[in-house]
This record gives structure tokens, sequence and C-alpha cells, in this order.
């Protein structure tokens, strides 16, 4: 019974870590930029989903698709105004950008966040499901909402990989990852293929963000953790390899979920930090790294 | 050498500015020097940050691990045994080294993100730990230490003055010193660096000790002015990215700049207190305008303007 109750609830919930790490590792894996303000954007379309929705009434639809919409503006927004300015600027050296990029995004994440708590509080706010019901599988009595979760990360994951792989613009995004001035001489914009990148990553962090709102809620103090959390499970998985962030997910969800059933949910986060200190420690470019 | 860094604009500059800070607790209110000394302590986190961060290279997330470690081996101790404040304050910056090597050891064999993300881990690890050994550390409610090194503000004020004023020019002169270029070599091209024959870890390492032992030291030394440590004033990741903008604000790369950062921040976050959260907004919005368009920080400002004349 427990068996089955760890194993459906970690499923779920490392659905959900895997869509939210994927978009993190793609705009690593193209664009070579770690953005730390990956949470405040997913807290931010969670958010904007729980306002639409509660104070505007337009339901929970309408509400969770504007909050993907948010979450791909935010998303666009950081590319024009902070990262894309530093990649172009001249007054920093090529090789500090880098770091420049990593403060610049942490400082606009915490933006976003303070902005998110002026306007709506600090207080923890859950988006209405759009499934609700309870739902009995295997003798274990599952929310309806946690499949549902489960079912549209893993549908939005297909999508990307079908993107990736069969459209000539997902080819595009590939090549660029692989060689940014090969793809250059075949004479695509690599700035276009940036804004795509930088758009598909919205859209996923925007579905993440509202999923989450729906599974557990959010405040705008979950955007720190949320950061760390997409970005010890893209280190764990190897920076940039998008089926080493799915493993790496599903380690990292079932492992808080097992501590949080057998052990404590006060101490549900530390043996995944053990684990991610060990992997860095024998085998620093992680589980399916490539340098 | 020596002569000449002693006379160098920066150096005479600074010491007017010190001198005349110094003189401050004869006519201003206890209140703004309780500020200020607050603001001096963060003057030393962001100054150690710089070393690793402006030097080396290195984003270091986690300047509040050795913070935290200093401030809280210093709280425990006292706490415990109430042995004299300064043998407290040795055990913190002494912690603060040990665990800053423990960490630096594998985390510098990475690079870039790997290392800012181990950094950040141990943060993480701290509070949790903190928050775990509550019967020890006072969890999440704070750890209250039973004595304090002076209830007088200005002996306070003077004390987190003249602390700020040695470990600038002990960082400083690093920073200026053949340590600080090797440094600063590895930081802009580390194969060549490495090919000169530079021992790059081993330099990396010495920053890192070295930007522990303050940061530990200054965290030790305001326990004992606050006269309590919790999470959310010595360990919250919040804390360390104040003391990441105080010192890209200031200026990267300048190490004095970063003093005038932090002093900035607090000062700022005073004046912006009436308006609540968006005070943090505020702050956090000047600080990305100066990292986009002046990557320099406010000295590089300076530095610039005076550069084109």
């Amino acid at each position: 019974m427990l068996f089955w109750q760890i194993l459906i609830a970690g499923f779920a919930i490392s659905s959900l870590y895997a869509l939210g790490a994927t978009g993190f590792t793609l705009i690593f894996g193209v664009t070579g930029v770690l953005n730390l303000s990956h949470g405040a954007i997913m807290v931010a379309a969670a958010v904007a989903a729980w306002a639409a929705s509660e104070s505007l009434g337009v339901g929970s639809y309408l509400g969770a698709v504007f909050g993907v919409l948010t979450g791909l503006l935010l998303s666009l927004t950081t590319y024009f105004l902070v990262v894309g300015r530093l990649q172009k600027s001249r007054k920093i050296r090529e090789e500090e950008k880098e770091i420049f990029i990593l403060t610049a995004t942490l400082l606009w994440g915490i933006m976003i966040q303070e902005a998110i708590a002026y306007l709506y509080t600090n207080n923890a706010k859950t988006v209405a499901p759009i499934v609700e019901g309870v739902v009995s599988i295997l003798g274990v009595r599952t929310p309806a909402n946690e499949l549902f979760t489960a079912f549209v990360c893993w549908l939005t994951i297909g999508a990307l990989w079908l993107f990736v792989n069969r459209t000539r613009v997902g080819k595009a995004v590939v090549a660029a990852s692989m060689n940014p001035r090969g793809v250059t001489l075949l004479g695509i914009e690599l700035s276009v293929v940036y804004v795509v990148v930088w758009a598909i990553y919205g859209a996923l962090a925007g579905i993440a963000g509202v999923l989450l709102g729906m599974f557990f809620g959010v405040s705008s103090y979950s955007a720190g953790p949320l950061t760390a959390s997409a970005f010890s499970i893209v280190v764990l998985g190897g920076l940039g390899s998008v089926y080493g962030t799915l493993i790496a997910a599903y380690v990292v969800g079932y492992l808080e979920t097992l501590t949080a059933y057998l052990v404590s949910p006060a101490y549900r986060t530390i043996p995944a930090l053990l684990l991610l200190v060990v992997v860095m420690y024998v085998r620093p470019r992680g589980l399916l790294g490539r340098r | 050498m020596l002569r000449r860094i002693v006379l160098s604009p920066p150096v005479w500059i600074s010491l007017i500015v010190v001198v005349a800070a110094s003189t401050l607790p004869l006519y201003v209110s206890g209140y703004i020097l309780g500020l200020l000394t607050i603001a001096y302590y963060f003057g030393v986190f962001s100054m150690a940050w710089d070393l690793l961060f402006g030097f080396a290279n290195e984003v270091n997330f986690g300047p509040t691990f050795l913070i935290g470690l200093g401030a809280y081996t210093a709280g425990i101790l006292d706490n415990l045994y109430q042995p004299p404040i300064f043998v407290c304050v040795a055990a913190g910056a002494f912690a603060a080294v040990t665990g800053g090597v423990v960490l630096a050891l594998p985390a510098l064999r990475m690079r870039g993100p790997y290392f800012g993300l181990m950094t950040l881990v141990a943060v993480l690890m701290l509070q949790n730990f903190v928050v775990v050994a509550a019967e020890l550390t006072g969890g999440e409610i704070g750890l209250t230490v039973p004595d304090v090194i002076s209830i007088d503000d200005k002996v306070n004020y003077w004390i987190a003055l003249g602390f700020m004023t040695f470990s600038g020019a002990v960082l400083y002169g690093l920073s200026r010193s053949p340590v600080g270029l090797i440094l600063q070599a590895s930081g802009q091209d580390a194969v060549q660096a490495g090919a000169l024959g530079f021992n790059l870890t081993k330099h990396k390492l010495a920053a890192f000790v070295v930007s522990a032992f303050f940061s530990g030291l200054a965290g030790a030394l305001m326990v004992f002015y606050l006269g309590a440590a919790s999470v959310g004033t010595f360990i919250d990741v919040t804390v360390g990215v104040q003391v990441i903008i105080g010192a890209v604000i200031g200026g990267r790369r300048t190490i004095l700049g970063a003093a005038i950062g932090a002093v900035f921040l607090i000062a700022m976050g005073e004046a912006l207190r009436p308006l609540g959260d968006l005070a943090t907004f505020i702050v956090s919005g000047m600080a990305l305008f100066v990292v986009l368009a002046f990557p320099g920080g406010l000295l590089g400002m300076v530095k610039g303007a005076r550069e084109a004349t």
C-alpha cells in the first residue's frame, strides 16, 4: 500500500520536476545561459494564473492560459532586457560574460519576486485545479489533479521532442547547440534561434509554474528554492543533457518522496542535496554530461 | 613598490574617509551609528567576496556559508562555555577557514557554474543543519548569546570601523600583490596562466581561505554586536545576495568599491524602508542597472571618467 502510494505520488512530482528542469537545461544547452530567474518566472506564471482565475473570475482554463502567457512574456523580457544585452555588450570581456549573466539574472529574479510580493503579498497561493476529484488506482486514492499534472508534463515534453526532431526550426535549435558558427554559415540567423529558444523556455516554465501552483501552491518565497532545485537537477543529470535531466528529475523526485513518507517531511530536501554533493565530488559532469 | 601602493589615490582618499568616519560618533545619533556598524560588517563581507569574484573570477554564491559558520561557532561556544569573547571570535574565524577549505578543495576542481552551485548547496545544507540541530543552534528562532562586546554605540562603531579598515587594508594589499595578479590572470585565461607555471588551484585556495577568514571573523564579531544569531541575519541566501549586490554595485575587482557598495546598500535599504517590499525591488533594480550599464560599478565609473579625461 505504502509502496504504491510512494510510487504514484513520486511519479507526479518527478514529472513536474522534469518539465521545470527541461526548459532550464534547454536554455543552457543552446545559449549557454544559466538563468537564475527561473524560479521567479515559474512563480510569476502561477501567481498570474491564480490572479486571473480568482480575481478576474475567468475560470481555471483561461487562468492557466494566462499564466503560461505570463511565463512566455517574462522569459522574452528576460532575454531582451537582461541576457541579450549582456551577450552583445562590448564593455564586458567574453570570458567574464558568464558570471555577469549569472549575477544579472539573479538580480532580475529578485526583482520579479519582490514585484509579486508587493502586488500580491507573500502568502501562499493555490491555483484552482483544472481537474478535480479523486481516482482510485491500485487501492490508492489519488487526486485526479496529480494524474493530470503528470499527463500534461509528459505531453509537453513529448511535444518538445517532436518540435526539436521533426521541424525545421527545431533542427536549427539543435544545430545551434552543437555549433553556433556552423548554423550562421548555413544562413540561419542565430539571434532568431535564440529568441525561439527563449520563447519555448518561457512556455515550458509557464506550464510548469501553473501546474506547480495547482499541485503545491506557491508564494514569492518559493522562487529561490525552485531555482536551486532546477539547478541541482540539471547539474545532477549533466548540464545541457535533456535525457540526463529527465533521469535526474525522477531520482530527486523519488528521493524526496521517500524521505517525506518514510522519515519526515521536514528532512525532505536533505538526501537530494547530499546525493548532489556526492555526484559532484565523484563525477563533476553529472550523470550524462558530455564534458 | 610598497611606497607606490601607499601613495596611490585610492589609499589616501580611503584614509581621509576613514579618519572622517571615525569622528562621526561626536555628532550623529546612536541610530545612525548602529546602522553604520552593521553596514561596516557587511562591507567586510562584500570585500572578502570580491577577492574571489573580482580577481579569481569564481562566483561564490555561498558567502553566507562562511559568515554563518563563523557567527554560529562563536555564538554556540559562548553559549555553552562563556570563554572570553576574543576566544569565541577566533574560534569562529577558525571554523570558517576550516569549512572554507573543506568546501573549496573539491569545489575548486570545478569551473564556473558548478563551483557556484556547490557553494549554494553548502549554504542550503548549513541552513538545514541549523534548523534541524535546534537544541544547539536555537533553530529557526535564533540563538541568543550571553555576552556582547560593548553596550556603548560608539565603542561598537569604532570597533566595526577599525575592523573594516584593517580588513580592507589587508585585502586591498593582497589584491595589488603578485598573488592578486596571478589570481586575476587565472580568472581571465586559466589555461595560459597555468601554462606560465603558476599553481592556480593553490592560489585560488589561498584566496578562498583569506576570504573565509575575514567573512568568519566579521560574522563572529557581528554576533557579539547584535547579541543574537539567526538564520535570517547570517545564513539565508538573501543575505548572501545582499553581499553580492554590494560588491557588484561598488565595483568589481576594486575591493574598496565593495565596501562602498555595501555601505550604500544598507543605507539605501534603510532609507527606502517605508516602501516595504518595494525597497528590495528598487535596490535590485538599481544593481541590475549598474550591471547592465556600468559593468565596472561605481568605482569603475569614476575610474572610467578619469581615464577619459
